[in-house]
């Protein structure tokens, strides 16, 4: 049968029955939305998440201890090298290729000063944190590199620390105690908001590295250099550089691994575009499974419709159809049910994805391809689940089926 | 016009197996069917004539012997090609009329010639309307067959069943269904359409039915009782148009 006598043959078959069609189509409608739905949730967070690591700062290098790869070798317990200070201040005296080096000394403290205290993280840092984190500030001004020299006891502080201690006054030129030592505030930091992990970014007090590190007392560790260069094109010869320099001042030996790790913002965005993209699979493998039973209850209406139908396929056989013919006439009709169905689901995704976004706050988004897949599965759904009622109607005997009422 | 053989069967036979027993519903028939030939076949209900039926119309297998169609052997045939057979060489009137429901006469007229595999590039639409003309429904083209009387519908099957220009047409009870008035138009129907060149087969257990066709043949326990010409043929005179007829009794042919 011609293809376009074939389509006509199955809309006039699927609009007699306008009812059974959209109760069978809502199977295919739900689940072709609910997929779009879930990969719009999902890869609205993909996105956000790599705007946030954007956020991070520019041109971004960050030193870690530790290697990334062990190697399946134990080098014993207290061989883990920590990062040092001086590794820091090396680097920024070696590798030209940078333009700013910054320690991160963690020390956890109580904020004491203004209306009472708040715990947050004091991070000893140089003056160049504020250029690589491209982090400007809301008052006041960033500690100068006197300040780091002279082991001034100033600090910077984030919005949060800010409005927790001085909700009501100007912090700038205040007075707050960090582990029992007073420290003058001389610059409010501007607003970051969330971090990739969902931290309060603004909950910090920056401080010089020299004088945390020797004007405070008790636990503390360095968690990480940061570097930038000044040109994105020469992030990769600066970890190189970098990498050489950390070896010389942890004397390594040439069989020995490197005991840090030497990451740029690429490689932090993919690691975080990995677990999200494994979140929007999950979230798409579920919302999946209602298309799967969308397409079986194609399959239950077709096999009904077979039943109902075996006089019309008798009749059929007789004029002249043959098995394939019957059996096409079958299949193009779930396909066309199905197509219209996924059609209908992507208009009910988009909506939903909308209704969404702005109900929840979340970003969405919905990429053009996700359509023409959900439209692509759709018709794969109406063929697979159409063929096993179809061969059913193809394989029908033409007397029996004439004989059934 | 040339006389050629349609149907020529030899020692057909067919066996069902119900259960442990075998059902011998035909036992032997041998037959030949002339072109232009207007052919009542008749019997009792388990004579067997539905099943010599089902052969004629490529529907069946019969289980030993041989039957050409239009010099064509087609026994042992795949289902695919007695379909295409089905579609281009046979057509059928039922006694159910088997018309395909809400759809509308057009269209059901049209069927047939959807399957078309012969390559041939076809005005369906066309040939469609051409073929309800030639039985009077020139003016039902677009009614539905729940819109038609039962005589209209068994006009739009039998329209449905010239459409490809058959080289048999097989009627079975067509006239079952139908009050006597009707029954009429439709045998003469069937007769105007026969005097056109048209074989025609009819299955029937009506004796008075049987008179409408040129030769009888009655079957008894799958085998061939008698097969004569008819004598006393009925005939009558019809207008296929105006859906008139009038019964002439005993008119020779």
């Amino acid at each position: 049968m011609k293809a376009t006598a074939l389509v006509r043959v199955a809309a006039r078959s699927i609009l007699r029955n306008k009812m059974r069609t959209l109760l069978t189509m809502l199977g295919i409608i739900i689940g072709v939305g609910a997929v779009i739905v879930m990969v719009a949730v999902g890869q609205g967070a993909q996105s956000q998440i790599e705007r946030q690591i954007e956020n991070l700062g520019t041109n971004l290098i960050i030193i870690t201890p530790g290697a990334s790869s062990q190697g399946g070798v134990s080098r014993g317990a207290g061989s883990f090298n920590r990062l040092k200070v001086e590794d820091a201040e090396k680097i920024r005296r070696e590798s030209p290729l940078l333009s700013a080096v910054s320690p991160v000394i963690l020390a956890p403290a109580h904020a004491i000063g203004g209306q009472g205290n708040w715990r947050t993280i004091v991070q000893g840092v140089a003056t160049d944190y504020q250029t690589i984190r491209d982090w400007s500030l809301e008052s006041g001004a960033f500690f100068g590199q006197g300040d780091v020299t002279s082991m001034r006891k100033v600090a910077v502080i984030g919005t949060t620390v800010a409005s927790a201690l001085f909700p009501d006054e100007d912090p700038i030129g205040q007075q707050i105690r960090l582990r029992s030592v007073p420290f003058r505030i001389v610059g409010v930091l501007a607003e970051k908001g969330q971090g990739a992990n969902g931290s309060d970014q603004d909950d910090l007090v920056l401080a010089p590295y020299t004088t945390v590190k020797n004007r405070l007392a008790g636990r503390m560790h360095i968690a990480q250099i940061l570097a930038s260069t000044p040109l994105p094109d020469d992030i990769p010869a600066a970890q190189t550089d970098i990498s050489a320099i950390m070896r010389e001042a942890h004397r390594l030996a040439d069989w020995e691994e490197d005991d840090f790790t030497v990451r740029n913002q690429t490689d932090l965005a993919e690691a975080a575009k990995g677990t999200t993209e494994v979140m929007t699979l999950l979230l798409a493998a579920i919302a999946s499974i209602s298309l799967l039973v969308g397409g079986i209850g194609i399959m239950n209406i077709m096999l009904v419709s077979v039943t109902e139908r075996t006089h019309e396929i008798g009749i059929r056989m007789a004029i002249g159809a043959r098995g394939s013919d019957v059996l096409t006439q079958f299949l193009v009709e779930s396909v066309v049910m199905s197509v219209i169905g996924g059609a209908i689901g992507i208009g009910v995704g988009y909506s939903g994805a909308a209704v969404l976004a702005r109900f929840t706050g979340w970003t969405t988004a919905i990429a053009p391809e996700t359509v023409l897949v959900a439209l692509a599965f759709s018709a794969g759904v109406g063929i697979f689940f159409g063929f096993y009622p179809a061969r059913k109607a193809a394989a029908l005997n033409p007397i029996e089926a004439l004989r059934y009422e | 016009m040339t006389m050629s053989t349609v149907i020529e069967i030899r020692g057909i036979t067919k066996t069902y197996t119900m259960g442990q027993t075998d059902v011998h519903a035909l036992r032997g028939i041998d037959l030949t069917v002339e072109s232009g030939e207007m052919i009542a076949i008749m019997g009792a209900s388990g004579s067997g004539k539905s099943t010599l039926m089902n052969i004629l119309g490529c529907l069946d297998y019969p289980t030993t012997g041989t039957y050409r169609l239009d010099d064509q052997r087609v026994d042992g045939l795949d289902g695919n090609l007695l379909a295409d057979i089905r579609n281009q060489k046979i057509g059928f009137v039922f006694q159910a009329f088997n018309l395909l429901a809400r759809t509308s006469a057009l269209e059901n007229v049209e069927a047939p010639l959807l399957y078309d595999r012969s390559g041939k590039r076809l005005d369906t639409r066309r040939l469609a309307a051409e073929a309800l003309t030639r039985v009077g429904l020139g003016d039902r083209l677009e009614h539905q067959p729940g819109e038609l009387s039962g005589g209209q519908q068994q006009r739009v099957a039998v329209a449905r069943a010239l459409v490809h220009g058959p080289s048999l047409l097989l009627a079975d009870e067509p006239t079952g269904n139908l009050d006597t008035q009707t029954s009429v138009e439709i045998l003469s129907l069937f007769q105007e359409l026969n005097d056109q060149g048209i074989t025609v087969l009819l299955v029937t257990h009506e004796p008075d039915i049987s008179k409408y066709a040129k030769r009888i043949i009655e079957l008894r326990d799958g085998l061939i009782l008698r097969d004569e010409p008819v004598r006393t043929r009925r005939r009558c005179t019809v207008n296929a148009g105006t859906s008139q007829g009038v019964e002439l009794v005993g008119s020779a042919t």
